[in-house]
């Protein structure tokens, strides 16, 4: 079942992405902004709830007659502002609920990456109450129902020794002070917990970003603005207790599982809540997995010079002071727990180059499962294909995250498997160009703004137009290098994509070396 | 400049269909928790029952036993009675329950939240309680005559201090 997931999910989700990125650009794609969009829409509750807080009135007696003079006497900010407090809290959910089914079918939930995973579930239990406990403040009908509904869930637990739902029997029951109480813990106390949660959530990853792009705060912003003076957020009938509070306006993103308590008991509404928390929690490791061989670094061959550091996307890697008495000041050191084995910190070492006339080709750091030793020996390997068209033959790098590249062999095409594009040093570029092994060559990754391991699109485009160490060198021709960040297309689209950088190779002629002179192949390391 | 327009109207559509779903499931469908053309009884009340065990006052070696600072006349062990509640509606009953008295040492009061959809109409509704160590009969009563409208919410409480049930 989780394997068709894993394969039918990613497949279907990579043609939704495809739309929106035709909309947006890969840029501005909402599908890979989600977690930075929830943040956005956090900021937009904090700023407008901090508004609306400003006329409100903590008290059973005037909370609803406040929020209500907010909604129309001051309709054009303090009822926009309030629309935008709900309506953002329930952008909120959507992109949440979308992250967490993004990040679930394409498997960036497991091996290292189980720790964002795992605390981004606590979350959960942040964002509903602070949603629920704002309904709680308007002090209408769904409040009503909202504070009995709560109560009586909170009352199964043996944690209070007379029944919380008292306090709602009826209108002379209901104090100013549980009034009081309730907006703590939506003003302060939940709030304050979900930023620290927030920040334990991002811990684990370097450049974690919090800000979706600038168009696309602006373009979300102004979509709930217009929801918002076109369907305002209005109260329900006050609450009264004299009467049960039924047929009422329903906030389906906050108060999804409700119903289980009323059609079926609290204890089932536990049992649900907190069941399907512990599976969410438990999934990174169902079915238990073999995890790959962390990086390792060879410290004869490391010259601390920290590229593999700037690179890795989850902090896996660090500088620390040289143990081997060499003459570098550091050495690089890899947390193995942390490392997903994307091999991106082996591309980015500067003396991992194919190029290095030594009997053994070992980098400062590698990847004990797919070493760049055996990169070369299949480069290498690939690279003979008798009968191929000649002037045209191509040789694929391309992630293991996209699609089936087997099928994209042929007599003129052939095929490397990387872990992510950014595992493929840029000296191999010039080795397969330079040493005549192909006549181009085609990197083929992930979605650009989607690299499964974050970063790898970016570094590799970084590394070939010279801004990132290691630059692909100068000599290399240009023309002779394709890039296509497609993700999980069709093979048959990859197919069309080769057969054109193979035409243009073809109008190219043969490839002409540059003189010996100019080329220096060897690194130190 | 086709294709920039048509990029604008692809961003416009998926904004539109984000604030559609937002909008309406931020209100829509209603909930109905209950029944919009029914009646709920609500019984609720805390209260802590007699003592299991009277007072006994101390003779005055006992006390010369005790601690300056802890000497009192009667000793009273902490334990409380349950507390034995009735309800009944047109003479049915409803609800019959002993309530354990809260706390480690079953010296705290006992509590109850309980409610009960019923048809909206005239009703005779009757509550007893009993929080003593009598074996027949109950301490309170009370009974009364309701006309319920849908959607009425009729709490039955009890307050001791007040003279015991209340209706509201």
């Amino acid at each position: 079942m989780l394997k068709q997931i894993h394969q039918a999910g990613p497949w279907l989700l990579a043609r939704i992405e495809k739309l929106y990125s035709a909309a947006f650009t890969p840029a501005w794609n909402p599908f890979y902004h989600l977690g930075a969009l929830t943040v956005f829409f956090f900021w937009v509750v904090v700023v407008s709830g901090i508004y609306v807080f400003l006329f409100f009135e903590t008290s059973v007696t005037h909370a609803y007659e406040s929020v209500e003079w907010l909604t129309h006497t001051q309709w054009y900010l303090g009822g926009v502002m309030r629309s935008l407090h709900r309506y953002a809290s329930d952008a909120a959910v959507v992109t949440i609920g979308v992250h967490m089914l993004k990040e679930f079918v394409t498997g960036r939930y497991r091996g290292a990456r189980w720790f964002s995973w795992f605390t981004g579930i606590p979350l959960l239990w942040m964002v509903f109450p602070l949603g629920i406990t704002g309904y709680w403040l308007v002090w209408d009908q769904l409040a009503q129902y909202v504070a009995i509904a709560t109560s009586e869930l909170l009352d199964v637990l043996p944690i209070f020794s007379d029944p919380m739902a008292r306090n709602f029997l009826t209108n002379e029951s209901v104090s100013d002070r549980f009034f009081t109480l309730m907006a703590f813990l939506h003003l302060i106390g939940f709030p304050i917990f979900l930023l620290f949660g927030i920040w334990l959530h991002l811990l684990r990853i370097s450049r974690p970003t919090v800000n979706p792009p600038l168009g696309l705060m602006i373009g979300s912003l102004a979509a709930l603005t217009v929801l918002s003076l076109l369907w305002p957020a209005l109260s329900q009938a006050p609450a009264d207790f004299s009467q049960e509070a039924t047929g009422i306006g329903f906030d389906w993103f906050y108060l999804l599982a409700y119903p289980l308590l009323d059609f079926g008991s609290p204890a089932l509404m536990w049992l649900v809540l907190v069941g399907s928390s512990t599976l969410l929690c438990l999934l990174p490791w169902l079915p238990p997995r073999r995890r790959s061989p962390a990086a390792v670094v060879s410290l004869p061959d490391c010259n601390g010079c920290g590229r593999c550091v700037a690179d890795c996307p989850y902090n896996a890697v660090s500088l620390a002071p040289r143990t081997d008495g060499m003459a570098y000041a550091e050495e690089a050191v890899v947390y193995a727990e942390l490392c997903t084995a994307c091999g991106i910190c082996a591309g980015a070492c500067p003396t991992a180059t194919p190029l290095r006339r030594r009997s053994e080709l070992v980098p400062g750091i590698d990847l004990p499962g797919l070493p760049i030793r055996s990169l070369r020996d299949w480069t290498l390997a690939a690279a003979v294909q008798p009968g191929g068209e000649p002037g045209a033959s191509v040789l694929v790098y391309g992630c293991a995250s996209g699609v089936n590249l087997a099928a994209l062999r042929s007599s003129s095409v052939a095929v490397v498997e990387l872990q992510c594009i950014a595992q493929l040093p840029p000296a191999f570029i010039d080795f397969v160009i330079s040493r005549r092994h192909a006549d181009g060559v085609f990197l083929l990754g992930c979605r650009e703004c989607d690299c499964h391991f974050r970063f790898g699109v970016q570094w590799m485009d970084e590394r070939l137009a010279g801004k990132r160490d290691p630059y692909l060198r100068a000599r290399v021709p240009r023309e002779r290098v394709a890039t296509y960040w497609g993700g999980l297309v069709t093979e048959t689209e990859i197919a069309g994509e080769i057969n054109a950088f193979r035409a243009r190779l073809h109008a190219l002629g043969p490839y002409q070396p540059v003189p010996a002179t100019q080329a220096t192949d060897e690194v130190a390391p | 400049m086709t294709k920039t327009w048509a990029r604008y109207a692809g961003q416009m559509a998926a904004y539109a269909a984000f604030i559609a779903l937002l909008g309406y499931f931020a209100t829509a469908p209603a909930y109905r928790p209950v029944d919009p053309e029914a009646a709920m009884i609500k019984l609720s009340f805390i209260h802590v029952g007699q003592r299991k065990v009277e007072c006994r006052k101390m003779s005055p070696e006992e006390i010369a036993l005790l601690p300056p600072n802890m000497r009192l006349t009667l000793d009273c062990p902490r334990e409380r009675l349950p507390v034995l509640v009735e309800l009944e509606l047109d003479g049915k009953l409803l609800l019959r329950r002993e309530l354990v008295a809260s706390g480690l040492s079953r010296d705290r009061a006992s509590s109850i939240y309980h409610k009960f959809v019923v048809a909206p109409g005239r009703h005779v509704v009757s509550a007893r309680l009993r929080d003593s160590a009598r074996r027949e009969g109950f301490d309170y009563t009370r009974s009364t005559d309701i006309e319920l409208k849908p959607r009425q919410n009729f709490v039955v409480d009890f307050r001791a201090e007040a003279g015991g049930f209340s209706f509201h």
